[in-house]
């Protein structure tokens, strides 16, 4: 493997696990339900996109595959994250959770 | 009889079958016959939730919406980020956004869109599909953040199925 490639790979795994971790400290830190919804399904996907791309180049870099397979599972992320997002909010709005007092604007009756 | 047996769906079986035949690892006797069978079952189980044809006009500008979504879901996850991290507390807001794209997938499109990019996320859509609520973490102005969306990601999306 050349230098270059395990350079990108070593900044693609810091990166993608520097972002997962700042979106759990959101989960901790952030002060009620629907700010917190912000952190998971945001921060989390771009530290999962970094972690797969640098697996692509691994994998291309030893010579084993073109790593459709990540690039697959990237896709499949960005496309259920919003749909569990939406849910949880969904949810959230039906059973009443209660909000910041600083929010403004109000959910809607389900 | 010929309904049970024929594909509702010729696209989605398609893109089911290569999916499929990408995830088992290479093309094989096997995968094909499984593939083939995934790509008949499943359009004819989510029959029913396929009210209308999606109407793509415009397919070529999907890629370029596509590149723009992404460069935006890595910029504004910087600033999220900054704001998780930094002291000050956050403002969020709940907005009604004005929705002008009408066919239903347009609208789970920038639905979807609105929660990918990092800030906001949709929660609801009204029952007569005119109304989009979005939950803004740290929003100074509704009009501000619907401006954007409008801007940024409703008129390609217009563009693309009008």
């Amino acid at each position: 493997m050349s230098p270059f490639a395990e350079y990108a790979i070593s900044a693609l795994l810091i990166f993608g696990g520097a972002f997962t971790l700042v979106g759990a400290i959101g989960l901790a830190r952030l002060p009620d339900f629907y700010t917190r919804l912000h952190g998971p399904t945001k921060a989390t996907t771009v530290g999962v996109g970094a972690i797969m791309l640098s697996s692509v180049i691994y994998f291309s870099a030893m010579g084993e595959d073109i790593g459709i397979s990540e690039i697959l599972i990237t896709v499949f992320l960005l496309m259920t994250a919003p749909v569990s997002a939406n849910m949880l909010a969904k949810a959230a709005m039906h059973i009443g959770v209660n909000t910041l007092e600083s929010t403004k604007g109000n959910p809607w009756e389900q | 009889m010929f309904d049970r047996l024929s594909f509702p769906q010729p696209w989605l079986s398609l893109i089911l079958f290569t999916t499929w035949q990408i995830l088992s690892d290479g093309v094989s006797g096997g995968s094909v016959v499984l593939g083939l069978i995934l790509a008949w079952l499943i359009p004819q189980m989510t029959h029913g939730f396929w009210p209308e044809r999606p109407a793509f006009v415009k397919t070529w500008r999907m890629p370029a919406y596509i590149l723009r979504v992404l460069k935006d879901i890595v910029a504004a996850s910087f600033s999220v980020a900054w704001l998780i991290l930094s002291p000050r507390k956050p403002r969020p807001a709940f907005i009604n956004y004005p929705l002008k794209l009408e066919h239903p997938l347009a609208i789970s499109i920038l639905a979807s869109t609105i929660s990918l990019t990092p800030g906001t996320v949709s929660a609801d859509v009204s029952d007569d599909k005119k109304t989009l609520l979005i939950h803004a973490l740290d929003a100074t102005s509704d009009q501000e953040v619907i401006d954007t969306i409008h801007n940024r990601y409703e008129k390609p999306l217009m563009e693309m199925f009008q």
